[in-house]
């Protein structure tokens, strides 16, 4: 009997503003992580359009260089720390406990506490901009001695980066929790859906260096302030060695902006293809062998720092391996799409949008994997390409599809196909207006994070610009699909699509507050 | 936004179409790697097309089997789904295969990278000192020195005339050198880490303070080539370009002629006393090319970030105060130390001009005598 009631206490609670600041709820809270995602993509957005505003044409004319330096770092911690890890984070909240047939999260109260640092830590961070001296104008990157040059926003900036880390691990701690005490009877490791898999690596790389990030900043706070020379060749230490520290935290991080997308498309691909997804051990596999070269890749990033050639070599090599576990997953998921039945809704065309982009962004890798070539790619625009190749039509794809695909299990209703569609090739024909000229500009010798460029440079600049305006206004219409499907719309079926498998189909649509209360059976 | 602008922006959706359809004819629309001017240069743009031509047919057998797919093997076509979904002989053929391309890929660029490591038996080496926003270049064995900064005046930049041809690629000093000559560059920094890059001889370092790094190159042809700072460095890290001239032997030895004489000229010019309105007009351009950077050409700085030398009190009261802050610098701060960079005559020339111009009339006059003394 009293277990009745607190069953049914349980389904209450509060309404309005107090449901979110309280919730537990793993929807709630990957809600709120998705839409904070959403806010910080056009924050960090207009960023960008501001960058490519004032590349529009040689010469200065919109903003200060200054000024112009803090853009560009601010867009990348914007984008990277606020848009693609919370939208992967509210994710695997919504998906993970519907996924592997638990009730929620492992972790309920942690989890509000990770999601409500975020807004704070960004409040913070934006903050810097109105600050004497301007905001960190060093690059995401933050290399010192030019990092120890920022004003009053300095310290803001490490501590803003300490509580999104803090806000990382906590994450990662629950999803690790979850998948790995709360899946269903027999749903057996080598059963989980691929999105799963992603993400519990990726969450042991989130824990494995999102600490060393936190070591690395606060060694830049203790040599700005308390007098230490850990990066003052002056004072016996090494700027390097910074490098050093910094990437081998932010190689396993360009892994973490992706994993999830692996898994994300190897969720879509099969059930648009009507086929199995093939190779599945060896997604795996290959997922587990890309985290762990992931750490020992790192000084491919710093090639030009002037390493011992032995360093330079094997770097060069365990980079170029990168390619052989990569290339598998591509090739695993052109032979599910191979001999399928496939049809083309929106959130197929974005998975296919990102695997093509994603791969030529894999070959621009490849390249610049290569030391002697990547001395005249290394801090150009066609690194700019590369990485945007991986990240916007990569990452920022799959985070898209991911959410056309699961929207009508969240809300119940259906989203407008024909505006997906608009979206869809709006989108692609924009970001590759925007980002394909930029790998020509960058071989003919356009150095990155510069407010202003030679004569030779202008044509390819200018579309890039017109090609980022395009794109960005281009998805105020995700934003209307979103809300218009949120509002209402055609009722969605519980298994939604036709080819979809997986316990999250099984679910009502919208699913129930607590998704499984009674395991269900995985056969 | 302008008429110009709409222009330009209508001539951009134009050229990306024209960009796609003609392959990209002409020199405002180059899409590819420079072939360079030396050996080097050559070997790395010729390995850059080889994993460039191996990507493009990786790309046409992947993304043609996928395309294929996407077209044959949809169910609006009525095609019925296969259920396979497993072969360890695929899989393994799929590991093995890319594994041997970059087998082979690894080889030659092993073999280049090894050659563009060897530094040894250079002809001649020049120290590349970088500085924000400007390279100094040091000839150890000639003893000739000198800064070599942007030469692109302020109303280009700012859009109040028009842009010359070498727009940020050009510099007041360019670095000369001869061709065909094995020269090793040794790279460093003075303040943040900066990068010296010239895409033409398919060199780039980092400038790092407190390291010492080392390249070489040796120029096959005669000529001007142009680089950049390719590392981010500040404020003005767009603006401080490279300029290598290469010339044949004999005229380079003239050159270096040509600097001992003027070096000789400038010993003899710190000697004497200079007079007020020398000093001023040496002055500005000493601040134009140093200064004004930071502290802007009206000497009013960037509140919160560069103060305002205008009306400064270390500007207009104590001499030793202002002398001491431009020779040592500010630690912790952009403030760099000119003492070290700058000759007598110059640090007389803008202290003089800093204590007298924006308003400041202090009257002051310096002399390169009493820079000399408080060295």
């Amino acid at each position: 009997m009293s277990a009745v009631i607190s069953e049914t206490h349980h389904e209450e609670h509060p309404a309005g503003i107090k449901r979110w600041l309280f919730t537990t709820n793993h929807k709630d809270i990957g809600t709120l992580y998705l839409m904070f995602a959403l806010v910080m993509f056009f924050i960090g957005g207009a960023m960008a359009l501001v960058i490519r505003a004032e590349l529009f044409e040689p010469g200065l004319q919109i903003v200060e260089p200054q000024f112009f330096n803090s853009m560009t770092t601010m867009h990348a911690l914007v984008m990277i720390f606020g848009v693609v890890m919370p939208a992967f984070t509210g994710l695997a909240n919504w998906l993970i406990p519907m996924m592997v047939g638990a009730t929620d999260m492992a972790l309920p109260r942690m989890n509000n506490w990770s999601f409500w640092i975020l807004p704070f830590a960004f409040a913070m961070l934006l903050s810097t901009l109105f600050m004497s001296g301007g905001g960190p104008a060093g690059g995401w990157t933050m290399y010192p001695p030019l990092m120890l040059q920022t004003g009053d926003a300095f310290p803001f900036v490490i501590f803003a980066i300490h509580l999104m880390g803090i806000s990382s691990i906590m994450g990662s701690i629950n999803v690790i929790a979850t998948i790995l005490n709360m899946r269903a009877p027999g749903m057996h490791l080598m059963r989980m859906p691929l999105f799963v898999w992603t993400w519990l690596i990726t969450a042991y790389l989130l824990i494995a260096t999102m600490p060393v990030l936190a070591g690395a900043v606060t060694m830049l706070l203790t040599d700005k302030y308390f007098g230490t020379s850990f990066f003052n060749a002056a004072g016996g230490g090494d700027p390097v060695m910074f490098q050093h520290i910094f990437w081998f935290f932010g190689h396993p991080e360009v892994y973490i902006l992706i994993l999830p997308a692996f898994g994300i498309a190897s969720s879509i691909i099969p059930t648009f293809a009507r086929k199995p997804l093939f190779g599945y051990a060896s997604m795996v596999y290959a997922t587990a062998s890309i985290a762990f070269l992931s750490f020992i890749v790192w000084a491919h990033h710093m090639f030009t720092v002037g390493m011992p050639l032995a360093g330079e070599l094997f770097f060069m090599l365990t980079t170029m391996m990168i390619a052989v576990p990569t290339g598998v997953k591509v090739f695993n998921w052109v032979a599910t799409m191979w001999k399928g039945s496939m049809t083309f809704e929106t959130p197929m065309l974005f998975a296919l949008g990102f695997v093509i982009m994603f791969t030529i962004g894999g070959f621009s890798g490849l390249m610049l994997a290569i030391a002697p070539v990547d001395f005249q790619y290394h801090d150009t625009y066609f690194v700019v390409a590369h990485f945007h190749y991986v990240l916007v039509p990569g990452a920022v794809f799959s985070i898209i599809a991911a959410v056309y695909y699961w929207l009508p299990k969240w809300t119940g209703h259906m989203y407008n196909e024909t505006l997906g569609k608009w979206h869809f090739w709006l989108s692609t024909i924009f970001v590759n207006l925007t980002f394909f000229p930029m790998h020509f500009v960058g071989l003919a010798g356009m150095p990155r994070r510069i407010p202003d460029y030679a004569l030779q440079f202008a044509d390819f600049n200018a579309i890039a610009s017109v090609g980022a305006f395009g794109f960005g206004f281009a998805q105020l219409l995700f934003v209307y699909i979103i809300f218009q499907t949120i509002r209402g719309g055609e009722k969605a079926s519980d298994q939604v699509w036709e080819g979809a498998h997986g316990l999250e189909w099984t679910l009502s649509s919208p699913p129930p507050y607590h998704s499984f209360t009674t395991a269900p059976e995985v056969k | 936004m302008s008429n110009a602008h709409v222009k330009r922006a209508m001539g951009a959706l134009l050229g990306a179409g024209l960009a796609l359809s003609a392959g990209g004819a002409g020199a405002d629309w180059e899409v590819n790697m420079t072939e360079g001017v030396t050996g080097i240069s050559r070997t790395v743009y010729d390995l850059h097309m080889l994993i460039f031509w191996i990507c493009v047919v990786i790309g046409i057998v992947v993304f043609g089997a996928m395309f294929y797919s996407i077209i044959k093997h949809r169910k609006s076509k009525g095609h019925q789904a296969a259920q396979f979904h497993e072969s360890t002989t695929v899989e393994v053929f799929w590991t093995l295969v890319p594994f041997l391309i970059l087998v082979g890929m690894a080889i030659p660029a092993t073999k280049t990278l090894i050659a563009m490591e060897d530094t040894s038996n250079a002809d001649m080496t020049i120290k590349v000192t970088g500085y924000q926003w400007k390279w100094h270049y040091d000839y150890m064995d000639d003893g000739i020195s000198f800064f070599s900064n942007l030469s692109t005046p302020r109303e280009q930049i700012e859009n109040r005339a028009d842009k010359g041809d070498h727009y940020l690629l050009e510099v007041d000093n360019a670095v000369v050198v001869p061709v065909n000559t094995k020269i090793r560059f040794l790279v460093t920094a003075n303040d943040v880490i900066h990068s010296f890059w010239v895409p033409e001889l398919a060199v780039k370092k980092d400038a790092i303070p407190g390291f010492v790094n080392e390249i070489w190159t040796r120029i096959d042809e005669p000529g001007t080539y142009r680089g950049q700072c390719a590392e981010l460095c500040g404020k003005d890290h767009g603006f401080m370009p490279i300029v290598v001239v290469a010339l044949e032997e004999q005229e380079y030895l003239n050159w270096v002629d040509e600097q001992k004489a003027a070096r000789e000229a400038e010993l003899l010019a710190s000697g004497k006393d200079w007079g007020l309105a020398d000093l001023m007009a040496k002055g500005e351009s000493v601040y134009g090319t140093n200064c004004a950077a930071c502290h802007q050409a009206n000497g009013e700085g960037l509140p919160g970030m560069f103060p305002a030398i205008k009306g400064s009190q270390i500007a207009t009261s104590d001499l030793s105060k202002h002398l001491d802050i431009v020779m040592h610098g500010k630690p912790g701060t952009a403030m760099a130390a000119f003492g070290p960079q700058l000759s007598d005559v110059e640090l007389a020339a803008v202290l003089t001009y800093q204590r007298n111009a924006f308003g400041n009339d202090t009257g002051d006059i310096v002399q390169p005598s009493d820079i000399k003394a408080a060295r």
